[in-house]
C-alpha cells in the first residue's frame, strides 16, 4: 500500500539527506526505521508525509480515506495559544468535533486532569503525550511516528507502545516509526529497516516474524538486538 | 502511576497558585503605593514652594490652581468638547492607520514577492520623519479634520505594520507543517496558525501606535484648530496662561495612559497562553 521507488533526498551538494531508498510497506505493516543520528530518517518521514516534495523518485500510497496520513513530529508542535484540548482537537474538522469523545483521548495518554492547561504549563513528556492524542484522534490510514516516545519515562513508554499496539490492531493501522531504542522497534515492528551512511541509504531489512503481542524479554528478540547491533556497527564502539 | 503523580502535581499548583493569587495582590498594591510616594512628595514641595512665594504664581502654578482649572472648565462645560474632540481625532486616525498597516503587513509578511515589491518604497516612506507631511497634508486636505486625521493615521501606522510584518515572517514553519499534515487550505493556515501566532507581536504595535497617536495628535491639533486639547496649549500659550498648558498635559497624560491600560488588559487577556515572565 505505501511504494517507495529510488526516493533521494539530499541537501549540501547531495552530503546529507537519504540516497536511492525503495521499499513496500503492506497495510497493517508496522515499520521501525533505525539508523545513526543524521542519516536522514525525519528528512525520510518529511518525504512520506508529503511535507517535502522536493525529492526525486516516485511514492505510491494507495487506497486511503479522509485523513490519510498523521504524524507525529520528534518535537510536540503545539500550538501554544491553545489548551491540551483544543490541540488535540486541531486538525479534526469543526463539524465532527461533536462527535469525538475528547476525554478518551485526554484518559489514553494519561492527560485526564490536564484538558484545560496550556503547553506553557506542561513538562516535556506531558507535551509530547498530547502531540500523540493529535495524530490519534484523526485516526489517520498511515502513521508515521518520529522517535515518539524518546521524551518519556520508561513506564510511560511502555503503557504508550502498548497503546500503539492495539490501536494498530483495532484499526490495521500502517505505521512507520523511527526510533533510537532498538528494543521499542523490537517490540513494535513487523520488519525493522536499518539506514546508515551520509547520506543514509538501506542498508538491511530485518523481518521480525514473532507473534504480538510480544515478551520484552523474549530470548529470540535478544538474538535479532544483536544482530542489529552488528548492522549498526556498534559492538566495535562497546568491545 | 505516572498518571497518579499528575494528578497530585496538577492540586498542589491549583492550591499554590490560590496561595500565590493573594500574596501577588499585596505585593501588586505595595508596590503601587511605593510607585507613587515620589509623584506625592514632590506635589507637596511643589505646592509649598507656590504657597511661600518661592517661585511666582504667574509663571509656575500650584498643582491645586491647576485643579481648579480643569474643574472650572468642567463646569463651564467646554471640557469635555475639547477632550472629546481630541479623543474622536485619535480614535478615527488610530483606526484608519491600524486597518491600513493590517492590509499591507499581511500581504507583505505572507507574499514574498509583495515584499519585494512594496517594502523597499514603504521603508522610504518610513525615514521621512511623519511631521514633514503636515504642510502637504494642509495644502491637500485643508486644515480641517481630514489632514489632522491623516496626520495621526500616519504616524499610527508604521509601528503596526512593522511588528505585523515582523510577526507573520517570523511564526515557526514547524508550526506550519502540522497544519499541512492536516491539508489546511492557506486561509485555514492563516486563520488557525499565523493569525493566532503573530498576535502578540501585533499587539505590540498597537500600544506603540496608540502612543504615536497621542504625539501626532498634539502636533496636528498645534497647528491649527479651534478646539481640543492641543488648541488649549495654544491658547494657554497665547493668554500666558500656565495653568491652562499644564492641566492639559496632564488630561493628555491622563488619556493616553487610559488607552494604554485599555491595550495592556488586551494584551494580557489575549495573550495569557504565553510563556514569559509575566505568566508565571
Ligand atoms: N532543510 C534542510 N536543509 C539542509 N540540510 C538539512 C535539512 N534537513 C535536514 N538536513 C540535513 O540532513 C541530514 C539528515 O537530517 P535528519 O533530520 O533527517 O536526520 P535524522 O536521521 O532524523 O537524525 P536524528 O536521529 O538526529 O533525528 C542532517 O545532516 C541535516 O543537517
Ligand atoms: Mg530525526
Amino acid at each position: 500500500m505505501l511504494e517507495v521507488k529510488q526516493a533521494t533526498r539530499t541537501f549540501n551538494d547531495g552530503l546529507a539527506g537519504f540516497k536511492n531508498i525503495s521499499f513496500s510497506i503492506q497495510e497493517g505493516e508496522t515499520v521501525g526505521i533505525l539508523g545513526t543520528s543524521g542519516c536522514g530518517k525525519s528528512t525520510l518521514l518529511r518525504v512520506l508525509s508529503g511535507l517535502d516534495q522536493n525529492f526525486e523518485g516516485a511514492i505510491e500510497i494507495a487506497g486511503l480515506g479522509e485523513q490519510p496520513i498523521g504524524m507525529i513530529f520528534q518535537e510536540p508542535r503545539l500550538m501554544p495559544w491553545l489548551t491540551v484540548k483544543e490541540n488535540i482537537l486541531f486538525g479534526v474538522k469543526e463539524t465532527k468535533r461533536k462527535q469525538v469523545n475528547i476525554q478518551d483521548y485526554l484518559d489514553l495518554v494519561g492527560l485526564s486532569d490536564f484538558g484545560d492547561y496550556y503547553p506553557k504549563d506542561l513538562s516535556g513528556g506531558m507535551a509530547q503525550r498530547t502531540a500523540i492524542a493529535r495524530a490519534l484522534i484523526g485516526q489517520p490510514d498511515v502513521l508515521l511516528l518520529d522517535e515518539p516516545f524518546s521524551a518519556l519515562d520508561a513506564f510511560t513508554k511502555m503503557q504508550l507502545q502498548d497503546l500503539l499496539l492495539k490501536i494498530q490492531k483495532k484499526r490495521l493501522t500502517t505505521m512507520v516509526i523511527v526510533t533510537h531504542d532498538i528494543d521499542e522497534a523490537l517490540y513494535l515492528c513487523d520488519r525493522i529497516f536499518i539506514l546508515g551512511g551520509q547520506p543514509g541509504t538501506l542498508q538491511a531489512q530485518l523481518p521480525i516474524e514473532t507473534a504480538k503481542p510480544r515478551d520484552r524479554g523474549d530470548s529470540f528478540l535478544a538474538a535479532k538486538k544483536a544482530d542489529i547491533l552488528a548492522l549498526l556497527h556498534i559492538e566495535k564502539v562497546v568491545g | 502511576m505516572t498518571v497518579k503523580m499528575d494528578t497530585k502535581e496538577a492540586l498542589n499548583t491549583q492550591e499554590r497558585k490560590k496561595m500565590g493569587r493573594f500574596g501577588a495582590d499585596l505585593k501588586k498594591a505595595r508596590g503601587f503605593a511605593l510607585g507613587l510616594l515620589i509623584p506625592f512628595i514632590l506635589l507637596v514641595v511643589w505646592e509649598a514652594t507656590v504657597r511661600f512665594n518661592w517661585v511666582d504664581a504667574y509663571v509656575f502654578p500650584a498643582p491645586t490652581i491647576i485643579l481648579q482649572k480643569i474643574v472650572e472648565l468642567a463646569q463651564e462645560g467646554t471640557l469635555w468638547g475639547h477632550v472629546g474632540i481630541t479623543f474622536f481625532r485619535v480614535i478615527i486616525g488610530f483606526l484608519a492607520g491600524t486597518i491600513a498597516a493590517v492590509v499591507l503587513g499581511s500581504i507583505v509578511g505572507y507574499f514574498k514577492w509583495f515584499e519585494q515589491l512594496m517594502d523597499p518604497l514603504l521603508q522610504a516612506f518610513r525615514s521621512i520623519p511623519s511631521l514633514a507631511w503636515v504642510p502637504l497634508f494642509i495644502l491637500w486636505m485643508g486644515i480641517g479634520e481630514p489632514s489632522k486625521v491623516m496626520l495621526i493615521a500616519v504616524g499610527v501606522f508604521f509601528p503596526i505594520y512593522l511588528n505585523i510584518v515582523s510577526g507573520i515572517q517570523g511564526v515557526d514553519r514547524k508550526l506550519i507543517e502540522v497544519g499541512k499534515i492536516y491539508h489546511f487550505t492557506p486561509l485555514q493556515i492563516v486563520r488557525r496558525i499565523i493569525f493566532p501566532a503573530s498576535l502578540p507581536s501585533f499587539l505590540v504595535g498597537l500600544r506603540s501606535g496608540v502612543g504615536l497617536g497621542w504625539m501626532f495628535v498634539v502636533a496636528a491639533e498645534l497647528m491649527g484648530a479651534s478646539q481640543g486639547l492641543g488648541y488649549l496649549l495654544v491658547v494657554g500659550q497665547n493668554t500666558y496662561s500656565p495653568e491652562l498648558i499644564i492641566a492639559s498635559i496632564i488630561l493628555f497624560a491622563l488619556l493616553g495612559k487610559a488607552t494604554d491600560s485599555l491595550l495592556k488588559t488586551l494584551e494580557a487577556r489575549a495573550l495569557k497562553w504565553q510563556d514569559n515572565l509575566q505568566n508565571q
